[in-house]
C-alpha cells in the first residue's frame, strides 16, 4: 500500500480534483452508458410484448 | 465408398454466425462472461493503480490520471477502426449484420473519445499550464470526436435505413485515415503532448508496476466495450428485425 | 458474385486514392502544423516575423531569475545550438524546471527579448518512482566520471 493515511489518498499530493475529476468524469460515463443501453432494451421488450398481445 | 473426399467433407456454415437471427442469442451468452470479467479487472486496475502504484518522479500523484486517460485514447482510435472495419464489411458483403455491428460501435467510441479529452483537458492543466491546446494531438482528437458525431448524425438523417448503413460506411471508411494520424501525430510535428511511453517498437519508458496498472486497465475497457457493443446491437436486431421471434429464441 | 468483387475493386480504388490525397494533404500542410518554434529556427528567421507564436526547448540551466518587482521571471529556452530570453508575468506550470521542456506563446521584442503571455511545461512520456529516477541519475553521473578519466 502506497498511503500512510486516508486523507493523504483523497488529496493525491494537491491534485485531487483533477485525479477525482477525471476517475470520476470515466466511470460516470461508463455507467450512463450501460444505464442507456439498458433502459433501450426494456423499451424494446415492453413494445414486443405489447405487440404479442 | 468415397473417393473424392474434397466435395463431400461435412463443411461448418462460418457464415450461420453473420446472420442476425443465429448472432443474437450467441451474443446474449457472451454478454454476461465480458461484463463480469470487466468489472474485475477494471477493479483490479483501480487498485493498482490507486493503492499500489508509487508517486511519480515527474508530477507527484497527478500522473494517475493516466489508468484512464491512456485506456480510453487507446479504445476511441481502436474502436473506431474496427467500426470503419465492420462498415468496410457490410459495404463488401451487403451483410446487414456488419452495418449492426458499426452502428454498436459508434456510441461507445464516441465515449471514449470525449472520456481522453475530458481526462486529458484534466490532466494538462495542473501539468502543462493550460486545458487545452490546439497542438496536432489534441486537433486530431477532437476531429476523431467530430468523425464519431457525423457517423450517427448522418445515420439519423436518413430515412432509409439501407441508404443511411451505406452513406454513414463510406464517412466511416474516410474518416478511418485519422486515426494514424492521431497516433503518429508526436512523432510527425512539434506538439505539446508528450511521445508514447508504450509502443510495439519500443521498450516501454514506465515503470513495471504502472504498466502492469495500465494494461490491466485497458483489457477492463476492451472487455466493457465488447459487453456493451453487443447488448446495443442485440438492441439493433430486435429493432430492425421481426421481433417477437427473436425473444422467443433467447 | 459478380456485383460483390465489383464493389470491393471501387472500394479498394477509392481508398486507395484517399490515402494518397491524405499523404499530400499531410505533406503539404506539414509547416503549418507546427506548435513550436525551437530557438535555431527563429534564429534563421523561420519563425513569423509579426504577431504572436510559440517557442519551444529547454529552459536554460541556471538562467531563471525573479526580476525585482516580483512580477516578472526571465529565463532562457534553449535548444542546445542557440537560446532566446524570454520574460514572462504570471503563475508558471507546476513542472516547470531548469533543464525540463517548455514552451511559450508571444512576441519578439525588437531587442531580442521574448515577450510570453503564457507559458507551457512540456513533460517527457517517462513515468518511474522517485527513487528510479534518482538511480538513473546516479549511474549517468557515474558514466560521464568514467569517460571524463
Amino acid at each position: 500500500m502506497h498511503w500512510q493515511s486516508f486523507s493523504e489518498f483523497i488529496s493525491m499530493g494537491g491534485y485531487g480534483f483533477y485525479v477525482w475529476g477525471s476517475f470520476g468524469v470515466t466511470f460516470l460515463a461508463m455507467g450512463l452508458e450501460l444505464w442507456l443501453v439498458n433502459k433501450r432494451r426494456q423499451r424494446i421488450s415492453q413494445a414486443v410484448k405489447q405487440e404479442a398481445i | 465408398m468415397e473417393t473424392n473426399t474434397g466435395t463431400n467433407r461435412p463443411r461448418i456454415n462460418w457464415l450461420k454466425y453473420a446472420s442476425p437471427k443465429t448472432f443474437y442469442p450467441l451474443a446474449g451468452k457472451l454478454i454476461p462472461w465480458c461484463a463480469v470479467s470487466a468489472a474485475v479487472l477494471i477493479a483490479y486496475g483501480l487498485y493498482i493503480g490507486l493503492l499500489v502504484a508509487p508517486t511519480d518522479f515527474q508530477q507527484g500523484e497527478g500522473y494517475r490520471i493516466i489508468f484512464v486517460h491512456v485506456p480510453a485514447a487507446w479504445f476511441s482510435m481502436f474502436l473506431y477502426l474496427l467500426m470503419a472495419m465492420y462498415a468496410g464489411l457490410g459495404l463488401v458483403l451487403n451483410a446487414r449484420l456488419s452495418y449492426m455491428m458499426a452502428t454498436a460501435i459508434a456510441p461507445t467510441g464516441a465515449m471514449f473519445t470525449l472520456i481522453a479529452l475530458v481526462t486529458g483537458s484534466l490532466w494538462g492543466k495542473p501539468m502543462w499550464g493550460a486545458w487545452w491546446v490546439w497542438d496536432a494531438r489534441l486537433t486530431s482528437e477532437l476531429i476523431l470526436l467530430f468523425l464519431y458525431i457525423g457517423y450517427f448524425s448522418l445515420q439519423a438523417a436518413i430515412d432509409d435505413k439501407n441508404r443511411a448503413d451505406k452513406a454513414s460506411a463510406v464517412l466511416a471508411l474516410v474518416g478511418a485515415i485519422n486515426v494514424p494520424i492521431i497516433y503518429f501525430s508526436v512523432k510527425w510535428w512539434n506538439t505539446l503532448h508528450q511521445g508514447a511511453s508504450v509502443s510495439l517498437t519500443q521498450a516501454p519508458a514506465m515503470a513495471a508496476i504502472m504498466l502492469k496498472g495500465m494494461l490491466i486497465m485497458a483489457v477492463g475497457f476492451w472487455l466493457y466495450s465488447i459487453a456493451v457493443i453487443l447488448m446495443r446491437v442485440r438492441c439493433e436486431i430486435l429493432e430492425r428485425d421481426s421481433k417477437t421471434a427473436m425473444i422467443r429464441q433467447d | 458474385m459478380k456485383a460483390r468483387h465489383k464493389r470491393f475493386g471501387l472500394i479498394a480504388v477509392g481508398l486507395i486514392l484517399l490515402v494518397i490525397a491524405t499523404v499530400l494533404i499531410t505533406k503539404s500542410f506539414r509547416s503549418n502544423l507546427v506548435f513550436f518554434f525551437s530557438p535555431t529556427q527563429v534564429e534563421k528567421g523561420e519563425a513569423p516575423k509579426t504577431g504572436s507564436f510559440r517557442i519551444g526547448g529547454l529552459v536554460e540551466n541556471g538562467s531563471l531569475k525573479r526580476m525585482p518587482d516580483g512580477l516578472h521571471v526571465q529565463f532562457k529556452v534553449t535548444d542546445t545550438a542557440k537560446s532566446i530570453p524570454v520574460q514572462y508575468k504570471g503563475i508558471l506550470p507546476d513542472l516547470f524546471k531548469e533543464g525540463k521542456g517548455v514552451v511559450a506563446e508571444g512576441k519578439l521584442n525588437e531587442n531580442g527579448l521574448f515577450e510570453a503571455s503564457q507559458v507551457l511545461a512540456k513533460h517527457d512520456e517517462n513515468y518511474m518512482p522517485p527513487e528510479a529516477a534518482a538511480a538513473i541519475e546516479a549511474a549517468n553521473a557515474a558514466k560521464t566520471k568514467e569517460s571524463v578519466k
